[in-house]
């Protein structure tokens, strides 16, 4: 098992939600987020002076996965929050050494 | 006593009274969420200290009989006397207690002006007794000189129809001076200070504008021609402060901003204010014109030579009621007063700006004087700064134990037990006590 974690812009979350539920995922956590990279932030102005804010909202999903859908969950995802310019954000995939299901008990992928 | 003006004087000091909100709300909304609760008490709070000083003492040193033209007998100490009769020598046609009300409402604002260029680091126990003795040793007695029969700055010949030089000159060197003696926000200049919620200064701009036609037109004190005179210019003050910002703005900027256009319109108030009741309509809108621009251009001078004047009272309020005040001495016209003198332009020559000159100088240094040995005597008592660590956490907890907003309601947090302390668990570990019924 795998998670995938993903940050992307905040306006895109309902697209990449419609995407991965295309390819067969029933579930995602969903937190905001702020950071930044080479897009770095952007500027505010008030009363004339002016400020750099660095972290700009972004938000993260993290969802986990059977080992064989791992690269079409990427490419979903991919696919879905593109927008061509910068700022567009990243996706990581990390191992998952356990999965429970809090209700019935259930581990590893039964508990997907 | 005449019904109509003492029902037009009855609604403005109404009006006058909800400016104080107002500013609340203006000042509240510029600051960091952690600070907004005891940035709105330092208006709320002042009502109530102010409107109970000025019945007590600051009202009859003020307008109380003139002594040596500098400040008022003590025939009106707690009010006394002050009843339904009228006074002729303050306002002939409505009731003396009307007058002194009037002018309570202009006590109660004036003190909270100041408190923007503290904001954020203030103690409160230090807020309180500062602004409690500077009504009564700064504002009483400049009310005195600029308003009061007899006062040395009304014989000379300046003018100042509803406060430039009595409410915003004093209040803004008042502010400059105490931004300087309590220091810095820890990280001024190096931090993003940034507001937290614009949408309540825009409200507090506009209640303030409203306000501001009791505020200038009730200093009419009647039902008028001037009233309605001073109502108009009021209004053009405030839009052509405004503009000018937005202006100022789109030229520095390339954007116009909702901070500048609000900032802009309270500047044209503060201008228009000395001149309120002198002006026609096309000088009202110069003078706001003038004061939005100027003031827009000043609000930088803080980072420039470095004091922490947190909300640009000294950008507003001091450079906005100077210029109102010079502009009062080129535009004032007896076509629209007679009580009043002609300026440079409606050829009166120098005389009357040369008298404004006087006014504002004397004032500026008697304020600053007086408010420097009033915040050291503050400081060396129960002091004027809150802690570094509860800068840093919020002088809203540290000064009022309340908090302005709670996120994440319904997690959990929060539980109420009986006559008892409890416990609950919020998700992320932290426990929150309630307490019921007075127990620790």
């Amino acid at each position: 098992m795998k998670i995938v974690v993903a940050v992307i812009k905040p306006f895109k979350l309902e697209e990449v939600k419609e995407a991965l539920e295309g390819v067969g995922i029933q579930g995602m956590t969903v937190s905001d987020a702020r950071g930044f990279g080479r897009q770095r932030g952007h500027t505010e102005v008030y009363r004339g002076a002016e400020y750099q804010v660095d972290f700009i909202p972004k938000t993260r999903l993290e969802i986990a996965v059977d080992d064989d859908q791992v690269d079409e969950v990427v490419k979903a995802i991919v696919t879905s929050a593109k927008t061509d310019s910068i700022g567009d954000g990243k996706v990581w995939v990390m191992a998952a050494e356990e999965v429970v299901r809090i209700r019935t008990g259930e581990k590893g992928s039964d508990a997907l | 006593m005449d019904t109509g003006d003492t029902a037009f004087i009855l609604v403005s000091a109404g009006l006058v009274m909800f400016m104080t909100p107002g500013l609340a709300l203006f000042y509240g909304g510029m600051v960091r969420a952690k600070n907004v609760l005891a940035t709105l008490m330092h208006s709320m709070f002042a009502l109530g200290l102010m409107s109970v000083l000025w019945v007590l003492i600051g009202y009859t040193l003020a307008f109380g009989p003139d002594k040596g033209g500098l400040i008022g007998g003590l025939d009106y100490l707690g009010f006394s006397g002050v009843g339904f009769e009228p006074n002729p020598d303050l306002a002939a046609t409505i009731p003396h207690s009307l007058f002194a009300t009037f002018q309570m409402m202009f006590a109660v604002i004036t003190p909270a002006l100041i408190s923007g260029a503290f904001a954020e680091r203030m103690k409160f126990s230090g807020y309180a007794l500062f602004t409690g003795l500077w009504l009564i040793l700064v504002y009483a007695p400049v009310a005195h000189w600029v308003w009061a029969p007899g006062g040395w700055i009304r014989e000379l010949g300046a003018l100042d129809f509803a406060g430039g030089t009595v409410v915003h000159i004093n209040a803004g060197i008042a502010a400059l001076v105490a931004a300087v003696v309590v220091g810095k926000r820890k990280g001024f200049g190096k931090e993003a200070f940034v507001p937290h919620n614009l949408p309540l200064t825009i409200l507090g701009t506009g209640i303030l504008w409203m306000g501001w036609f009791g505020f200038n037109a009730g200093s009419a004190l009647g039902a008028n021609g001037l009233a309605a005179s001073a109502f108009l210019a009021t209004n053009l003050g405030a839009a052509g402060g405004a503009l000018g910002w937005a202006l100022v703005d789109a030229r520095k900027e390339r954007k116009s901003t909702t901070l500048g256009v609000a900032s802009g319109a309270v500047a044209g108030l503060v201008a228009i204010t000395p001149g309120a009741g002198f002006v026609g309509p096309l000088p009202a809108i110069a003078i706001g014109l003038i004061g939005g621009v100027v003031c827009a251009y000043a609000v930088s001078l803080k980072f420039r030579w470095g004091y922490d004047d947190s909300l640009d009272v000294v950008g507003v309020h001091f450079v906005g009621g100077l210029t109102g005040a010079l502009l009062t001495g080129i535009f004032a016209d007896t076509a629209i007063n007679e009580a009043g003198f002609d300026g440079l332009f409606y050829g009166g020559g120098l005389d009357l700006l040369g008298k404004q000159v006087i006014a504002i100088a004397v004032t500026i240094a008697f304020s600053f004087i007086v408010t420097y040995g009033i915040l050291k005597l503050v400081q060396a008592t129960v002091g004027l700064r809150v802690s570094e660590d509860e800068e840093f956490g919020g002088v809203d907890l540290g000064q009022h134990a309340e908090s302005a907003y709670q996120f994440a309601e319904g997690s959990g947090g929060l539980s109420i037990s009986e006559g008892s302390t409890a416990h609950s668990h919020a998700p992320s570990g932290a426990a929150i006590r309630v307490t019921q019924g007075g127990e620790a």
